[in-house]
């Protein structure tokens, strides 16, 4: 078609300014394509907990000023829960089962890597209550042997059997525990599971509840704390419904931020594409007003323009596309590494079809975005009088 | 045709409304043109040859009055009716920036016809009428920056014919060059209109008027 011809022909003979409005879109597809990206990863990340239950109550020593917010840095100031308050705890909870536990970390070493683990200390038989058992049995009170999370011992080569260095002392493993994904509880997948007489005399750091019937939440919730919380704030007491809130909410607000940098990043390139066809239509009114002159009809014109914008945000998208495909799998693998420490091992990268959708939608945005610019000196051009543009010098 | 002179004024005038004031370039002009004329618009600097030229072209409307084309009113039609009238029976030559930079000397001539034609009979008709108008095969990929001046009226005068139109409207076609082929060009109009078709053209050269054979004097927007 000539005015596709025209409209390419007219973009390389400025060609410069033209790679100039190219450039934009390109920074905004990129931009709005590998935030998605990342905040898919972010979601992805967070998104593990809700594999988990509906009926945990979690009740952390209370810390001044927490918010409960997982996020919030204060939430890691050292402090625990004695027996006593295991004991009114358990009061409270009536036959709902409570999970007292220790975590703490240990060097731990198995052939030549070593390096520093998670550490569930729990009573003997809570275990069963929480974790599924993939091999082996579960450890038993005052047994020298642990069990390990399904993904540190795929990690490690480890089966039941096994013979690692556990802090000082040499241990065999005796179980392996099933995959259990992040938890808003334990993530025991990379920890160690023992018994807690290893701890004999420390004070707890958790209490997790398991309610029989969910229905009862509320309810459990408000004994406990009407019960350890009586003369003073001692205990912060949430269940995985509100701990599961903060966690959508973070993930909320986080992926809203970095799509709405996206989103500026393209109006602010659209702009520079609108003054790219402003100046455009305006050099070349002459040649408007011959072409109109000559038989070209008001939407021919029009067409031409928009092919002009239409072929920038092509070219815009296409470049845009293949380098977020690049800097959206650095992103992911950065956020991995920033969240790694309690992410899935490995990061969590977005599975391929969301990053080639948000690729696939950042482009279509940089598209549209384009022609959207293109419209309004398009819309200029066909309606430019042809006498007025014949004169115009 | 069908018997009806091929353009028709009646009583159009065209007032410019300036802050300055009202410029009348047009005033009460009433004139037939028949099917098969030559006729040169003669008149000082300023009295109204381009926009009765342009009106005959419906690029223009008039303040006020009525232009007959073939029988037809145009006050009626719509932008799109006009454009394509334009396209389809009407060929355009003015005194420079006839051409399109963008496109070369055969794409130009096409550029009408392939609006509404397929490539490949645009292309067949534009180098047949190139040929016509004795520009070398050469020259037809070159662009308009890339042709002399007379070079590029004979590129305008093919484009103005790609379309076999009825009417040609010229305005000051020689304007801009020399005699020699100012008269190459004018004998080139000179037999497209011995072939039929029907030339209204603007000068202020009385020997390109001589090859017309009807003329046609204004001053201040008035017909004398
Ligand atoms: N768009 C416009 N706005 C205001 N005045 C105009 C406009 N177009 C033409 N005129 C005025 O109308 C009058 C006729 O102009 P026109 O272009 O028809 O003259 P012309 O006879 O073709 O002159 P020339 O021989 O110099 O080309 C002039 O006085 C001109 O200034
Ligand atoms: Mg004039």
């Amino acid at each position: 078609m000539i005015l596709i011809d025209l409209a390419v022909r007219n973009l390389r003979r400025h060609a410069v300014r033209s790679v100039l409005a190219l450039v934009g879109i390109v920074i905004g597809v990129i931009a709005l394509a590998s935030l998605g990206i990342l905040g898919a990863s972010l979601s992805l990340l967070i998104g593990g907990l809700v594999s988990d239950v509906s009926d945990t109550i979690l009740v952390t020593p209370h810390v001044a000023a927490s918010s409960g917010d997982p996020f919030d840095p204060r939430t890691a100031l050292a402090s625990s829960l004695s027996d006593k308050d295991v004991a009114l705890i358990e009061k409270a909870a009536g036959q709902n089962r409570v999970i007292p536990m220790i975590r703490t970390s240990k060097r731990f070493r198995a052939d030549d890597a070593s390096g520093y683990v998670t550490v569930y200390a729990l009573r003997a038989d809570d275990i069963p209550s929480l974790l599924a058992k993939e091999a082996g049995r579960y450890p038993a009170p005052a047994s020298p042997g642990v069990m390990v999370g399904s993904l540190l011992a795929d990690e490690f080569d480890l089966h039941v059997g096994s013979r690692i260095e556990f802090g000082n002392e040499s241990v065999r493993v005796t179980g392996i525990a099933a995959e259990r994904g992040m938890g808003i509880d334990i993530y025991p997948d990379y920890a160690v599971i023992v018994t807690e007489d290893r701890y004999a005399g420390q004070n707890y750091g958790m209490v997790v509840v398991k309610v029989r019937d969910s229905a009862d939440i509320g309810e459990v919730k408000a004994a406990i704390d009407g019960q350890v919380n009586r003369r003073k704030e001692k205990v912060d007491v949430l269940d995985s419904r509100e701990v599961l809130q903060i966690y959508y909410e973070t993930r909320d607000a986080i992926s809203f931020f970095l799509l709405g940098i996206g989103a500026v990043s393209l109006a602010v390139a659209s702009v520079s594409i609108l003054n790219v066809m402003i100046i455009s239509v305006a050099e070349r009114r002459r040649e408007i007003g011959l072409m109109r002159s000559i038989g070209a009809q008001r939407h021919e014109v029009l067409v031409m323009f928009l092919y002009e914008s239409l072929a920038l945000g092509v070219a815009g998208s296409i470049t845009g596309g293949v380098a977020s495909a690049l800097v959206g799998y650095y992103a992911a693998a950065a956020a991995s590494e920033f969240f790694g420490g309690f992410g899935a091992p490995g990061g969590p990268a977005a599975p391929g079809a969301v990053v080639a959708g948000y690729i696939i939608v950042g482009m279509a945005f940089g598209i549209v975005a384009s022609v959207l610019a293109g419209l309004y000196p398009a819309w200029k051009a066909a309606t430019l009088n042809p006498i007025e543009a014949l004169r115009y010098e | 045709m069908n018997g009806e002179p091929i353009i028709r004024f009646e009583d159009v005038s065209k007032v410019y409304s300036l802050p300055a004031g009202a410029v009348v370039a047009l005033d009460h002009v009433s004139l037939t043109v028949d099917a098969g004329e030559f006729i040169a618009v003669m008149g000082p600097s300023g009295s109204g040859k381009s926009t009765l030229l342009n009106m005959m072209g419906c690029l223009d409307v008039p303040t006020s009055g009525k232009i007959y084309l073939s029988g037809k009113e145009i006050s009626g039609m719509s932008d799109d009716d006009l454009t394509r009238l334009r396209r389809d029976h009407i060929g355009f030559i003015f005194q420079q920036f006839n051409l399109i930079p963008l496109l070369s000397a055969v794409e130009n001539v096409e550029f009408p016809v392939i609006l509404t034609a397929g490539r490949e009979e645009s292309r067949r008709r534009a180098t047949e009428v190139l040929r016509a108008m004795h520009l070398d095969d050469a020259l037809f990929s070159h662009k308009p920056g890339e042709l002399s001046g007379g070079e590029q009226q004979r590129v305008a005068i093919a484009r103005a014919l790609a379309n076999d139109p009825d009417l040609l409207l010229c305005d000051e076609p020689t304007g801009n060059l020399d005699t020699k082929t100012g008269t190459a060009i004018m004998d080139l109009l000179a037999a497209e209109n011995r072939r039929g078709k029907t030339i209204v053209m603007v000068t202020h050269d009385p020997r390109v008027a001589g090859y017309a054979r009807r003329r046609i004097q204004i001053v201040d927007g008035r017909l004398v």
